[in-house]
This record gives structure tokens, C-alpha cells and sequence, in this order.
């Protein structure tokens, strides 16, 4: 839509409220030119609804990265997703697959009784870092050591959002946060865990990787390494976790864009990019291995 | 056998059966497709049981990480469709109290076994009824219940298994089968009346998004009205389950003066009671609820009316007891014996227990002050089709 389109519209509206409406010619349809060939839209099963996400919130970007991961993949007829506690848990409100909601942290134990029940559905979790790094370690860490066909998206923003920007096991050391507020001090209260390099020493897992939504470029480096993951599950080849590294700009008490500098120039440093571990390249898949 | 003999009427071969064992194969044949569990005494067999048979038989077995870990398998595998079956004991269930909430919230059918054990805390590993108020007044957070099936025999825990999983898919709740430490180490005699279950299809389970709209299984309704609603639903549906599923047994009630009542183990101790005090010429009855949620509270009301006194029977400190004088509602007096951390009360203390009932009472009729202050009860004649005996509960009558 034109500017000039949006100018004319909010005239005609100001000037006087109680006149009919004027009659709206046609528009003419340019046709495309051959050319021309759309490169974006919203994939399939990324429901066409307003979220409850803060504004500059990044839960966005990583449900459309997964629905286009899923879309591309075409398994989302037999996808079932393990909904977490915490702000993502209205992920069944975004993404048109099934989904069973987990007590908090418990995700990776319900994607356990999913996929062993369901040998052909598609498994995944989707859980954010007080879920997954603090209640949920045990979960996690058993599901991985057992090497669940499972695949868990790891929403790493280093607090709780949904209940105020509390401190997670994964914030910054020196961090305020509202049950930090002098900010994290190891002595008393840890150091951040990096818990995808911990899982990525397990045999189990089959593939682990941390990417970010910081920019353009992380957020397509970050699309293949969940495309990967998932690729190990559909391999049967075992566990596959990818961690993002996002932001949560209300927990944070910055704006949007600053919050996006932040999570580049600080929370980067602390939790390196890039793939941990890919088995893949290291044993043959099951199907390979029959071949 | 020579070919040409005419084989013999079949029969339902008697044999030694662990308590756990046959819960576990109970499960097994009545169609469970999954059990999660985790090593806790002394429900230990039926893990083990399960670790042995369900990869013989292509089903799901799983040694979870904890019964954290176990209950929310269940709760996954449950969402799935499957048929689950979880077991522990006492302190395992304290931790599978969160899922249990979970569940009933999301209304996911599974069967949970507790072999219960004496507490609080690690307590001991001896049999115990302490449980009772863990299992019939909460578990977890929120306004729900599951029914509790309290078997007191291991042929009547067999029978429980089956109906706890049709119980469970009829009303989308998880069941609980309250046992102790005795009837899951103990062994008994049992006919391998074993049922199996058709199997469950319904419009919730998840199965994958295709050629239709997503399913969600879910516990959180963040608008008020939205969550006042689903509670609405979840009590219709308990209001539905104590019309309809309340189950208890009488022995010797028909002309009692006296009345014992009695679950599970301490039952069958009760049992002993009422042939030694009736050998005294004591007209005492045993009244022994199978469901104690829904608690049979009508047809214990019913019939105070006609007793000069109650004498309560548990394993613990008193906890049924409170039950059954909100039943009772001083209808006739109640009194309570009970031993606690894994003692199994002997016949000749309850006995004693029941000569100073038989003693205070002194066979006066009740105090009429009291009986003044209770409404009467309306008791439908459909409560008597509820009575059962064990003969009817293996061969699957309630269906």
C-alpha cells in the first residue's frame, strides 16, 4: 500500500465522519510482470492471528523458523509439540500442529511418553531457559542421555519473562534483574550454565547448536541448524537441540533495538555461536547403517 | 493323552500370584500399551515385572529418571492415546502429585498404582494405609479428584486393575488403585480371570495435525470465566462419577448391631474380628468401601441408622475416619483404632477395640439430640445394585 493511498484515506475519513462514504473505484490489478516471483509469506501453519508476545519480543521469529522448518520438512501433519511453561506456552495458538501443554521443565519427559507411544509423529519441545536450565535439568538431561528421538528448541533470553524478568541459571553475571536487582553475583548466586555444551557431551545426542535472532544473518544461520536438528530426528539418529540466544526486552527493561545490540555485544560473548556437536558426521544414521 | 481323547471342560487354572505381579499383568492384559516407572520399595516387582514383559510383548517400557520424570511420561503417552500405567509407593507419588494435578486439569485417562508405605518422609518400607488423604483429598493443586479403587485381595486388585483403566477412558480422568505394602508383597491364590479391554480411540487423543484442526491437550485457561467454566465441567463430570461408580462390600451386616469398616489390608484383619466376636455372640458386620473416592457415604449413612456403634479400622492415625463420620453424621457413635509406620493391627487388638465400642454403647440406642440435627437422605435403590462380591468383580459384571 502506497503512502499516498494511506494520506488520502485519512483525509477523506477526517473531514467529515457523517458524509456516506464515497464510492471506491476498482483497483486496477497490475498483473506481475514474469519476472517477478514472491519470496516471502507466512508458511502454512503460522496461524494468521496477533501474538501475546511483548512488542520486540523474540518468541516471533523463532515460531516462524520453526513453522517454515516444518513446513519445508512437510511434517507437520504428524508433529506433535510439547508446549513448556512460560511465555511460550501458547505456542498452540501460533503453530497449527498438535500439542500437549507440560508442567514446567517437564517437557522433555512428556516428548518421552509422545514419542515412545508414537514411533511416526514428529516430536519436539519447545521451552525456554527457566524451563529447560533450572526446574527442568533433569528432564532434559535424561532425555538426551537416552537419546529420545526428540528435537528441543531452547529459547535462551536469560530470564523468566512471563513472570517478570526474574534471574534464570543462564543470566549474566553482574545482570539486574527484579530477584537480582544489584545484579547476579557469582559468590551467591552461580554462574550462568552452558547447558547445550553439557547435553553435547552425552552419546545421546545427535545433534547440538546455539544460534540467535541478533540479525539477519544469525537468524538464517539459525533456521538450518533447527532444519539439521530436526533432520537428526527423521534420520532416527537420536537427541537434537538447538539453543537461540533471544531477547526479552520488558525482562531486560530496554527498548527493542537496544535489546538487540545487548543480546550481540553481551549475552554473545557469554554463550559462543555455532554447532557443538553434529554425530551425524561421526556415526551413520540407522537407515545408513542397514544399507 | 491319546489323540482321541475328549479334552476336559476348560477351567480357569488356580495359581500363586505376587500382588504386584498380578497388578502388573492385570495391566498387561488388560491392553496397557505403556508403564512408566521408578525402583521404589515396595512396589519394586512391578516395575520389574514390566521391564521383563512389555518389550517381550512390542509395548513401551521406560526406567524414568524419577517419578517426576515417569508420571510426566505418562501424561505424554496418555495424550498420545495410549493405554498407561504407572506404579510406586508413597513417597514416588508425593512427587508424581504435580502430573496428577496436571492430568486431571487436561483430563488425560492413565492408572497410577500406589503400593503404600509408612511416612511421613522416607518413613519405612512395611505396609501402610497413611496415604489415604493424600489419595482421596488431593495429590496435587486445584479442585479435582481421581476415583481410588482399594482392592483388598489380590484376585480383587486384578478385577480393580481392569475397571480402573475403563473407568479412566469413560470419564478422560487418571485413576488411582491405593494398595499396600501387602497386597503387593504378599502372594495369594488366583483364577487367571485377567480381561481385556477393547481398544480406546477418541476425538482429543493427538495423533498428528493431518487432514484436520489441531488438537491442543491442556491444563491453563488464563481467563477467569474460561477456567470457572472448565472447573463446571470437571465437577459435572465428578457429580457423574458419584452417582454412578460407587462400590463397597458387607460381610455379616444383615442383622449387625455393630459395624466395622475397613479397606484393604485392614480388612481382611477385620475380616478375622468378626468371626472371633460373633463366636462371643457379638452381631457385628464388616463394611468395606472399594471406592474411597467416590466414598460410599450413603450406604454407610444408611445403614448407621439401624447400628449402635462404628468401629473404624486403618493402618494410619485416622484418616478414613473422618469420612465415614461425615457419612455417619452421628448417626451412632464412631470409634477408631488404627496402628501407624508400618504395623498391621492384630485381630485380638481390634477385638479389644470392638469390646470397649460394645462396652461404652452398652446397646443404647443412639442419642436422639444428635439424630435430630441430621437431614434425612434420600437412598435410591440403585446404590444396592453397587454392592458387589468378588465373584462379579473378576468377572467383569460392572461393565
Amino acid at each position: 500500500m502506497s503512502t499516498a493511498l494511506l494520506l488520502e484515506t485519512a483525509e477523506a475519513t477526517a473531514v467529515d465522519l457523517d458524509s456516506p462514504l464515497p464510492a471506491i473505484a476498482p483497483t486496477e490489478v497490475t498483473p506481475p510482470r514474469p519476472e517477478m516471483r514472491q519470496i516471502y509469506g507466512r508458511p502454512e501453519i503460522l496461524i494468521d492471528r496477533s501474538t501475546h508476545f511483548c512488542p520486540g519480543c523474540g518468541h516471533g521469529v523463532v515460531h516462524r523458523l520453526l513453522a517454515e522448518v516444518l513446513g519445508d520438512l512437510g511434517v507437520a501433519g504428524r508433529t506433535i509439540g510439547i508446549a513448556p511453561v512460560g511465555c511460550a506456552v501458547f505456542a498452540y495458538d501460533y503453530l497449527a500442529v498438535d500439542w500437549v501443554e507440560a508442567p514446567h521443565g517437564r517437557a522433555p519427559a512428556v516428548a518421552t511418553g509422545v514419542a515412545r507411544v508414537r514411533p511416526d509423529a514428529f516430536v519436539l519441545t519447545y521451552q525456554g531457559d527457566g524451563d529447560l536450565a533450572a526446574i527442568g535439568t533433569a528432564e532434559i538431561v535424561h532425555a538426551a542421555a537416552r537419546g529420545e528421538r526428540i528435537t528441543a528448541i531452547f529459547v535462551n533470553n536469560g530470564v523468566f519473562g512471563m513472570t517478570g524478568g526474574q534471574m534464570a541459571p543462564t543470566t549474566l553475571l553482574g545482570q539486574r534483574t527484579t530477584s537480582s536487582p544489584t545484579g547476579r553475583d557469582r559468590l551467591t548466586m552461580g554462574s550462568p550454565i552452558r547447558i547445550t555444551e553439557m547435553l553435547a557431551l552425552l552419546p545421546g545426542v545427535a545433534y547440538a547448536a546455539r544460534g540467535s535472532i541478533a540479525d539477519a544473518a544469525s537468524v538464517g544461520k539459525t533456521k538450518a541448524m533447527i532444519r539439521r536438528a530436526c533432520d537428526a530426528q527423521l534420520e532416527g539418529r537420536g537427541f537434537a537441540i538447538v539453543e537461540v540466544l533471544s531477547n526479552c526486552p520488558v525482562g531486560w527493561g530496554m527498548e527493542p533495538v537496544a535489546s538487540m545490540a545487548w543480546l550481540r555485544d553481551h549475552v554473545t560473548p557469554e554463550y559462543p555461536l555455532g554447532v557443538i556437536v553434529d554425530r551425524a558426521k561421526e556415526t551413520p544414521s540407522p537407515a545408513e547403517a542397514n544399507a | 493323552m491319546s489323540p482321541t481323547a475328549v479334552p476336559a471342560a476348560p477351567t480357569l487354572p488356580r495359581i500363586l500370584m505376587k500382588g504386584n505381579v498380578a497388578m502388573a499383568e492385570a495391566a498387561i492384559e488388560a491392553g496397557c500399551d505403556a508403564y512408566f516407572g521408578y525402583p521404589i520399595t515396595p512396589q519394586a516387582e512391578l516395575l520389574e515385572w514390566m521391564a521383563r514383559r512389555m518389550p517381550e510383548l512390542g509395548r513401551v517400557f521406560v526406567q524414568a529418571e524419577s517419578e517426576l520424570g515417569a508420571a510426566n511420561m505418562a501424561l505424554g503417552a496418555a495424550a498420545a492415546g495410549a493405554r498407561v500405567l504407572v506404579s510406586s509407593s508413597s513417597p514416588g507419588i508425593s512427587l508424581m502429585a504435580e502430573a496428577m494435578s496436571y492430568m486431571a486439569g487436561s483430563e488425560v485417562p492413565m492408572v497410577l498404582i500406589n503400593v503404600m508405605r509408612g511416612g511421613p518422609g522416607l518413613g519405612s518400607i512395611q505396609p501402610s494405609q497413611s496415604d489415604y488423604f493424600q489419595a482421596t483429598k488431593g495429590h496435587g493443586h486445584g479442585d479435582y479428584h481421581v476415583p481410588v479403587l482399594a482392592p483388598s485381595s489380590i484376585p480383587e486388585a486384578i478385577a480393580l486393575v481392569a475397571w480402573a483403566f475403563e473407568l479412566a477412558e469413560r470419564y478422560r480422568t487418571p485413576v488411582m488403585l491405593l494398595a499396600d505394602g501387602i497386597l503387593g508383597q504378599a502372594m495369594e491364590p488366583v483364577e487367571q480371570a485377567f480381561r481385556h479391554l477393547p481398544r480406546h480411540e477418541a476425538d482429543w487423543m493427538l495423533t498428528g495435525a493431518k487432514d484436520r484442526a489441531p488438537r491442543a491437550v491442556r491444563s491453563l485457561h488464563l481467563k477467569a470465566d474460561d477456567l470457572e467454566a472448565h472447573n463446571l465441567d470437571l465437577q459435572a463430570k465428578y457429580t457423574q462419577i458419584r452417582q454412578r461408580e460407587v462400590r463397597w462390600a458387607t460381610e455379616e451386616m444383615d442383622d449387625a448391631d455393630f459395624a466395622l469398616v475397613a479397606y484393604g489390608t485392614s480388612a481382611r484383619v477385620c475380616r478375622s474380628v468378626v468371626e472371633r466376636a460373633r463366636a462371643e455372640g457379638i452381631r457385628v458386620g464388616l463394611f468395606r468401601p472399594i471406592t474411597l473416592w467416590p466414598f460410599p457415604e450413603d450406604a454407610l449413612a444408611r445403614r448407621a441408622k439401624r447400628l449402635q456403634g462404628i468401629l473404624t479400622v486403618e493402618m494410619s492415625a485416622g484418616q478414613m475416619v473422618e469420612d465415614v463420620r461425615l457419612a455417619v453424621n452421628g448417626r451412632c457413635p464412631v470409634a477408631f483404632h488404627g496402628r501407624m509406620g508400618g504395623v498391621v493391627p492384630s485381630p485380638t487388638e481390634v477385638l479389644d477395640a470392638l469390646h470397649n465400642l460394645v462396652a461404652t454403647t452398652g446397646g443404647l440406642e443412639p442419642d436422639p439430640v444428635s439424630l435430630l440435627a441430621v437431614p434425612k437422605k434420600t437412598v435410591t435403590a440403585a446404590h444396592d445394585s453397587a454392592e458387589v462380591d468378588l465373584a462379579s468383580l473378576a468377572e467383569g459384571l460392572w461393565t
